[in-house]
Parts: structure tokens; sequence; C-alpha cells
């Protein structure tokens, strides 16, 4: 009170014209909003403790309820903006760190949005992706630079491990711990009926998930948290996690509360003890030591695996992947500044990276600039949102995409941003078993599957209308961009011409 | 083609009726309806009187019952005698009917009692057929004062009907306390306050001796001024006709879980017959509805073929009395008898759980009765106490006691 | 015959299955309005306790004791449901004696009520099913 108040976020409205009092708002919300008074015989709301997670809007039978942003506001104030005093107020009070969850949700520039796609008209006709055959597969993993062949002129097959997805998509990391069994389960049923892969995060891989091995990447981070040789051999490929692109150059920290159970079994780690992956590697500190862990994985798993290294998009993330394309890795997985998090400190997911579509199109300029792009395939995240996006990264250079946060919405999730907590009224970012049941699998990997599959439809036509059937085709074809509202220089790094030119 | 005959018209010859047709779609069926009645409910004559039924929606079944089930029925016409060696019924038209399989379901009739004087009533009735309904109805009005001799289910429920009819209704039995049959002291105590609140007057462990007009005298010595007098003491199985060609009977027409009785080819079901209670394991007349089509049913399977058993038959009734309801079922073995019960206890409502060798053998219920039929069936399955959570289903009857994987049996498959 | 079957590891005891089994058999067209201010007589019940829940209606027993035991006739099975005839019932309650599941209530004006797979009303499926947000229960063969 006094000095620490701080007056609610949000605000509950009730229509009690269709209140009927049947208290599913209650039962649904964990973080104890809404009491039926039985004296006064009205639901009441605690709306400090709302979170806007639209659980109960979603359930409510009669659409008697709505969250809406309080108008309850400070002066207004351009420089001091309302959030920026409240964190000063939080932080006056608690002395800590804020944490946040999910992505950054500053208005920083979406620069998919600056980007269009070609068509084609009359000169070089659009394909009708429902009557031609179109071609969205792709192989990820080191390319050969030259057709080889021996004596009796018969080809050289000798190809590195590769990735082979129908579709240019992947689930990325997100550990169990993180998130619930359930969503796991989710994720890794929808990969496999995609035949796309997920990933486990960093971790570990929970048993009952083995099965889905073929459809699976499994991640070995600075904790290396549940890593060990048959862990290794049961995904589709590795992915050595050096930052995240919410929180680069930062470790993470999942407290002891949430490492219970199979959890705890599945980290390989006690019960109720934090896990804390450190912000390196502590056997990394260079391209050479990278290697090392590279090809100590391949060993581990004789060379059968393709090794995929995720970085965070950052300043001079170019020669980072330069770097990386040299190690010996199959694969660079770069997530960009609006990638998600389940909890990240708020200055350094709001401030540290840069946007995954500068990363991206730097990266793949300088890996051919370089002569080493048939090296590496390159995997970008972090706020793929749509199927275009898709489409501008492929035509960007990317060879496929790694969606999460979409995934989550698929899932049910709504961008309430309070993963942190573990209340997840969705069943997602928990692991209280009243909670986590909220998820079922079957409604959840059908949904998954169903994202996948409309995006898919959606790449086919813009696919078609750029009068491209094969992937391959658009993948690095920047002609087929343009851009808008975008500076000299910004063109200049995408290397695509304004829309006009 | 088989031929049947079924004597008798009411809920155990529905009963052997579709339990022939279920398995024999041709054979040849005749009903000796004693009654000038198409199949209806017994129990529905107090609701007629209460005009909460009425004489369309008292049947028993659809009008197209007979003809559906293709059954000629005789009505008004009793069966006076059957001749086992030739297989045949004699019929009191002068009739005969020759059969291959016989069932007698001749139900029960009013006990009455040789009480002194009682020719000298002028209104006196039965309370056991339709036809005792209406010629009650047709007698009594608003100013009417009823003495009712017996205060058992029929007496008692004869006493709901007619409560907003008449001017007063006063209730003697010998026993002292009501629904002796199916309550202990305790539940009778709250089932007979709640029926004194409602207006209904109570003699009991006192009963008429005589009887001089409208006059009648009790043993306590008092006298009780009537118009109409309404005589519900009990009722006796109709076992003459079986009992004469050497059927086995005790009390009545003892039959096996199959419903044979002791002569081949004869088979009994219903109020005129005596057999196991599966809760206390004895033989017993159990007159009570859900059980006469049961028998019925099974008996219909087994003439036409089938082999069906009916075994876990027990007493049970649900009854109900100006809104506040009363469920019983099975045996109530309490400590002496080397059970034990449990109670609970409120001002309008009593629970008695009687659990003897590990199972449950009966219950009482007044008032919430809800769910009560998962007693109901744990007596039924004499399901080990010892394998579900005993103590959260005492509170209140729901699957939850039952071990997780039994509950998704029950609720997961088809049952 | 397809049948409302129930899986206690989905149901999040959340009762929406009670309240549009009440609306559906409500015969209005408002929720609100058919339930507002009033107790309801839901066909479908959740039982369990804080952690495990799970909907319990009518199974459609193949060998219906209450169809057996009623008294009236207003039990009978069609095509494999069960359903009742709420003009005859007089609320004996014999049916509630004798459901082993505990599937048969009274309704708002005493007499029996219970599931029949809202084949009478406008709801189209089983309105429990249609509600449930998470699958807890569903309407199929088995």
């Amino acid at each position: 009170m006094g000095i620490e108040y701080i007056y609610p976020e949000f605000e509950v409205v009730r229509n009690s014209d269709r209140c009927i009092k049947c208290g599913v708002c209650q039962r649904q919300c964990a973080n104890e909003v809404h009491k039926l008074d039985e004296d006064l015989n009205v639901m009441l709301s605690d709306e400090a403790k709302c979170v806007n997670c639209q659980r109960c809007v979603a359930l409510c039978p009669t659409r008697a309820l709505k969250i809406v942003k309080s108008d309850c506001r400070l002066r207004e104030n351009a420089n001091w903006s309302d959030s920026t005093i409240k964190e000063v107020y939080k932080q006056a009070s608690s002395g800590g760190v804020l944490l946040s969850s999910m992505g950054n949700p500053n208005p920083l520039p979406v620069y998919w949005d600056k980007i269009l796609i070609n068509a084609s008209q009359v000169t070089n006709p659009p394909i009708d992706p429902l009557r031609e055959p179109m071609e969205t597969a792709v192989f990820l993993g080191k390319k050969p630079e030259k057709i080889e062949r021996d004596e009796n002129g018969n080809i050289k097959c000798d190809l590195a491990p590769q990735i082979n997805l129908p579709v240019p998509i992947m689930f990325s990391a997100m550990s169990y711990g993180s998130i619930s069994y359930n969503a796991h389960e989710s994720l890794a049923r929808a990969a496999r009926e995609l035949g796309i892969c997920y990933n486990t995060g960093e971790g570990g891989l929970h048993k009952d998930f083995y099965e889905y091995g073929p459809n699976t990447i499994v991640q070995v981070a600075s904790g290396r948290f549940g890593v060990h040789e048959n862990y290794l051999n049961a995904g589709a490929a590795i992915e050595i996690k050096m930052g995240q692109g919410a929180k680069p150059g930062i470790g993470g920290h999942l407290p002891g509360a949430k490492i219970v159970g199979d959890v705890s079994k599945t980290r390989m780690i006690p019960e109720g003890s934090d896990a804390i992956s450190p912000a390196p590697h502590h056997d990394i500190y260079s391209i050479e030591d990278l290697r090392q862990l590279v090809f100590s994985l391949k060993e581990a798993t004789n060379y059968k695996k393709p090794i995929i290294v995720k970085v965070a998009a950052v300043h001079n993330i170019a020669a980072i992947a330069s770097g990386i394309a040299r190690s010996g890795a199959d694969i660079i997985a770069i997530d960009g500044f609006r990638g998600g998090t389940g909890a990240a400190p708020t200055r350094i997911r709001d401030n540290v990276g840069i946007p995954i579509e500068l990363a991206l199109a730097s990266v793949d300029q300088r890996l051919r600039d370089e002569g080493i792009r048939n090296n590496v395939s390159l995997v970008v995240g972090g706020s793929i949102r749509c199927a275009s996006d898709v489409v501008k990264a492929i035509a960007l250079g990317a060879d496929a995409c790694y969606i999460a946060t979409s995934a989550l919405l698929a899932l049910g999730c709504h961008l309430c941003r309070t993963c942190q907590t573990g209340k997840c009224n969705w069943g997602i970012a928990t692991q209280r078993p009243e909670l986590v049941k909220r998820l079922n699998p079957d409604i959840g990997y059908q949904r998954l599957v169903n994202l996948v599959t409309a995006w898919q439809h959606e790449i086919k036509e813009l696919m078609g209308a750029m009068g491209i059937n094969s992937i391959e085709a658009l993948k690095g074809n920047r002609l087929m961009l343009r851009g808008v509202n975008m500076t000299e220089k910004e063109l200049e790094i995408f290397n695509i011409s304004h829309a006009g030119e | 083609m088989s031929k049947y005959v079924i004597i008798g018209n009411s809920t155990a010859a529905a009963g052997c009726i579709e339990g022939i047709r279920s398995v024999d779609n041709s054979g040849e069926i005749t009903v000796v309806s004693g009654e000038n009645h198409f199949v209806y409910s017994r129990p529905l004559i107090s609701y007629y009187l209460e005009e909460k039924t009425d004489l369309q929606r008292m049947k028993y079944r659809p009008d197209d019952f007979y003809e559906k089930n293709k059954c000629n029925v005789l009505y008004g016409v009793k069966a006076e005698k059957i001749d086992k060696e030739k297989s045949e019924v004699y019929l009191d038209n002068g009739e005969k009917l020759s059969y291959e399989k016989l069932m007698i379901a001749t139900g029960s009739s009013p006990f009455v009692p040789p009480f002194k004087g009682l020719d000298t009533v002028e209104n006196k009735f039965s309370f056991m057929t339709i036809d005792d309904a209406l010629a009650i109805e047709k007698t009594v009005d608003e100013n009417s004062k009823v003495l009712i001799v017996g205060a058992g289910l029929i007496g008692l429920k004869c006493a709901e009907g007619l409560l907003e009819k008449v001017g007063k209704i006063s209730v003697c039995d010998l026993a002292d306390r009501v629904l002796s049959s199916i309550f202990d002291d305790e539940c009778a105590k709250i089932m007979q306050n709640h029926l004194e609140e409602k207006g209904i007057e109570f003699l009991l462990g006192d009963s008429a001796e005589e009887f001089n007009g409208n006059t009648a005298k009790m043993m306590s010595g008092k006298d009780v001024e009537f118009d109409v007098l309404i005589l519900a003491v009990g009722v006796r199985s109709n076992i003459a006709i079986a009992k004469e060609i050497g059927i086995d009977t005790n009390r009545a027409i003892l039959v096996d879980n199959a419903m044979k009785t002791s002569l081949e080819n004869i088979y009994s079901a219903g109020d005129c017959t005596e057999y196991v209670d599966f809760s206390s394991n004895s033989k017993k007349v159990m007159a009570i509805l859900p059980n006469a089509y049961l028998q019925g049913n099974t008996a219909g399977k087994n003439m036409a073929g089938e082999s069906a058993v009916f075994d876990n038959a027990i007493p049970m009734n649900s009854i109900g009395f100006f809104g506040l309801h009363a469920m019983s079922a099975g045996s109530y073995f309490d400590e002496k008898d080397g059970g034990k019960c449990y109670i609970e206890k409120g001002e309008r409502h009593i629970k008695k759980l009687f659990v003897k060798d590990g199972v449950l053998s009966g219950f009482i219920i007044i008032g919430d009765v809800s769910k009560a039929g998962i007693y109901t069936n744990l007596i039924r399955n004499k399901t080990e106490l010892s394998e579900i959570d005993f103590e959260t289903i005492k509170k209140s009857p729901t699957l939850f006691a039952f071990s997780k994987e039994n509950r998704g049996k029950m609720l997961g498959g088809v049952v | 015959m397809k049948r409302v079957f129930v899986n206690e590891k989905w149901c999040l005891g959340c009762h929406l299955c009670e309240y549009n089994c009440a609306f559906a058999n409500s015969g209005l067209d408002n929720m609100a309005k058919a339930l507002k201010d009033k107790k309801i007589y839901p066909r479908i019940r959740i039982e369990g306790d804080e952690n495990i829940n799970y909907a319990v209606s009518c199974r459609h027993c193949t060998d219906p004791m209450c169809v057996k035991s009623c008294i009236t006739g207003a039990l009978s099975i069609n095509d494999g449901v069960i359903t009742i005839n709420q003009e005859k019932c007089v609320g004996c309650l014999t049916c509630i004696l004798v459901c082993p599941y505990g599937c048969i209530s009274q309704n708002e004006n005493s007499v029996a009520q219970k599931c029949e797979l809202c084949l009478k009303n406008s709801s189209g499926e089983p309105a429990c099913v249609k509600g449930c947000p998470n699958n807890a229960i569903v309407y199929e063969e088995r």
C-alpha cells in the first residue's frame, strides 16, 4: 500500500446480465482472480492478480467476461512512459533484476513487414499450386562443392548427414521444464506427423519421447543437462546451444521449485536443485574449442548426425557465423532478438541482440562472399510469425525456419508473458499437474499439424505467384524481394532494391 | 411353434412376454387376464388418486404392446385349474388352453382379517387394483373421514393419494411404527413425523377389533369414527392353483433362480413366488415391482429355450411421501446379527448402511437419496468394501470410491 | 452405437458440461436466459476431488436395470438409447435406487431425468461433448 502500491494493469469486466455464476472462471484461474462471494451472491475479481491470459474469457460459457487495459494511468510523459516508471517502482521495492517472458514486446522495427514479395505477370507465368506439383522439401546439412565421380564414372556419394524436411519449418528449442510434458508430447507428435523436427531444448529428453527420435533435435547447452550417449544418438541431429535470441550473452536459471519428478530425472540433477546454465560453455572460448565439441559429438554419434550450432543474433554475427561454418558444424541456427523465452532479465531481453532479418542477410552474404556457404545450412528463428515471414527468410538465404512462439500460440498460449510464474493457465509453461492436464496433446498436436499444414499451403501459393515451383529456387533469391520504408543502408544490408526499382 | 400360456397380466407377465420375444419371435403367447385392463402399473393407483397420473399414463407398456409382441389376451377371464398331465389350463369361461410352457403370475390378493362386524361397514375397500382406486375415488369427498387399517407401504401410499381429497385420515397399525417391513424405529419415526406434519393421524400399536357401522372399536378401547374404511393389512400370494397340482409352495410358490417351479414346464414369477434374497441368502416373498419384472423376464427367456438366471434379487424400495423420499435395500444386519451399522443422521435425513462380512448388506436412506443406486449395486455385486474407499462412499455414493482402473472401465467402456 | 465416454486424465473439473447440459435441455436459445439465477439440473455431473475429476452421465447400459425396474414404463430403450417419458414418470425414483452409476437424478419438477444424448433437444450432438474444452468427454463408438 501507499508508496508500494501499483494500480492493476488490467480490469476484469463482467457483464452481470450474462454472468450465470457457473464458477468456471474461478476454477480455471490459477492466479485466483475470480471468486464467488456467497453472501453477496456475486462473482468478485481481484484484478491485481490478473495477467490477462484470457483463460477465463475463453471458457466463460455466456461470454460475460472481458479483460481490458486499465485506464488508471500516470500523467502522460513521452520520455517517462507508464511502464518505465512502474519498473522503477518495482525495483525500488524489490531491489531485484526484473524478469520477463516470451519475446521482446517493444515497438522496434519488424523488417519482415518492410519487405515485399514479387509475383509473376505476363512474361513469366505464375504457377497454380492446386494444379502443378510444388516442391517445399529441403535438406539441411553440409553440401558438396561439386559433383565427383569415381574411375567408373559413377557419382561419388558420400554426402554428409542431412535433416530432410518436407517443409522448411521446425519447432525450435523449448526445454522440458520450461514447458510441460503435454506441450512436449504435442510438439513431438506433430513433428512426427508432419515429418519435421522438434527440439528438446536444454532439459534432456523424457524417456517417453525417445520413440519420436527421428523427428527430434537433441540439444547440448552450457549446463549439459540430461546429456548422455543414448540421448545424443536418439535424435535426428544435435544442436549445440551457444546463445538464445531473447537473452544473448547470459545463461539460464530454472528454479529448484520446477526441478521435480520427471523434470529432475530427465535433467539428471537432484530434485529441488536450481538448474543453472552458465553464460558460456566452460570449455568453449574460441572457434577451435567449438570445433572440439562439434567433433566430440560427431565421434559420439559415429558421424551420423548433423551438428547444429545455435547462436543469438548479435552485432558481429557474420564473423561469428563464418567461424562456425569453419568449425565442422553442419548447420547454423541464428536466433533473433524477438525470440521467446520462459524467463529472461527484462533489460537483456529488450536491449541486447539484433533483428533476425538483418542478421540473416549479412550472414548469408558473408558466407557466400567467403565461398563457404555450402559448408553449412542456415536456420533462422526469433519471431517467424507466418508463412510470408518464412518465404522472405528463404529468399534472404535461409534454408529453413525455427518457430516456437507461433507453435505455443497454436497450443493455446495467449502471450500474457508471465511464464516465469509457473502458473500458466493454458498448461504450457507450468509443471503443476492440475494445470499441465489442461493441455490435451490430442488437441495440441492436431493444432500444430494444422498450423504447419496451413503455412505450407500458403508457402506454395506465394511460390506459385512468383512462378517458382521448388523452394530451392527461392533460396537466396533476393530478386524476389523489395523494400519499403527503408534507408539506403538497410537496403544495402539486405542487398535488395527498394519497391519501384 | 411353441405355445406359451401366461396366467396373470401384470408386471411379471409383461416381463415374461418381453423375455419370450427376445428369444422366440414366433411362438404363440396367450395371456389370461383376470382384470379387465390393459397391463398397468399397480403401484400407480395412489398416484392416480393424487392426480399425478391418469388411466392412460398408468399403462405399463405402450398401447401396441400386445400387438407388437403378438399376444392373445383374454380379458376378464380367470384360470381355474391346471391339468399338468395334459398340459392344459381350464378357464372360468369353460374353455381350456393347452400349453408347452406355462407361466403362473397370479400375483397376490389383499388379506382381510376376519374382523367382527366388518359386514356392517358400508364403504370398505382394499387398495390393490385400479378398480379399488376408482371405487374409492367415487366414494370419497372433501369431508370424508378415512380410516386406513395398516401403516405399511400400501396403506400409507393410499393415505398420501387421498389426503387432498378428503377431510381426515387416520391410520392404525398393530405394529408400533410405520412401514415396519422396511424401517426400523428410528427411521420410521422420521417418516411418521413428516406424515403427521402433513396432517395424517396415527394410531400405532393399536388396531381395530370390531366394526359397527361407521365406528371402529379399537383394541385400546378407543372408538374411531369414519366414513370410509380402507383395509391395507397385507397381501397373500395367490397360490391355490399351483398348490392344487402339487407344485412346491411355502408361503408362496417356490422357484429357483431360473424361475422354474418344482414341475416341469411350469414357471412362476412375481408376487406369488418365494425366492432367494441375495443379501441374506434366504428364501422370501419379495413382492416388489422391479423384481417381478426381472423374474418374469428371466422366466420368459428360459421358457423360450435360453438359459437365463436372476440370482441377485434383493428386497428394495423407493418410496416418497409428500416430497420426502426414502429408499431401502437388502438386509439390515446390525450388531446383534453380527453386522455393523454406519449411521448419519439429521432432522429430516437419516442414512444407515449395514455391513456384514466385509460387504454392504443393506441400507436405509431418508432424505437425500441421490445416487443411492451405487449402494444398491454394492449389495448386488457383494463388492468387497476393502477394495473400495468406504470412508468416501459412506459419506456420499460416488464412483470416486472405486479404483481408477475400475472407474475407467465403468466410464470408458460399454456396459 | 455411439455413447458418451469420459477420460479423467483430461477432465479439468471446470463443470462446463453441467452447464452446457442444463442449457441444452432448457429449450431456450440463450444460456444466460436459461440459467441465470437458477438452480441447474444437469444430467451429467462432475465427481472427484481437488485433483481428479470426471463427468458421469448415463452409460446407456445394454441390460439396463433402470428400464427393467421402472414402475411406470416411462423408461425404455430406443435403438440402444435409454430414454424417459417424463409425462409418464411419477417420480418414484426406483430408477435412482437401481442405477449402478448414479446417473439418474430428479429434475426441477421432481420427476426423473437422465442423459438422452441430446437427441431430443436442438444441440445436435451431446452438448457436454461439444462444450468440453479438453476432449475429456467424447461421443463415439467403442
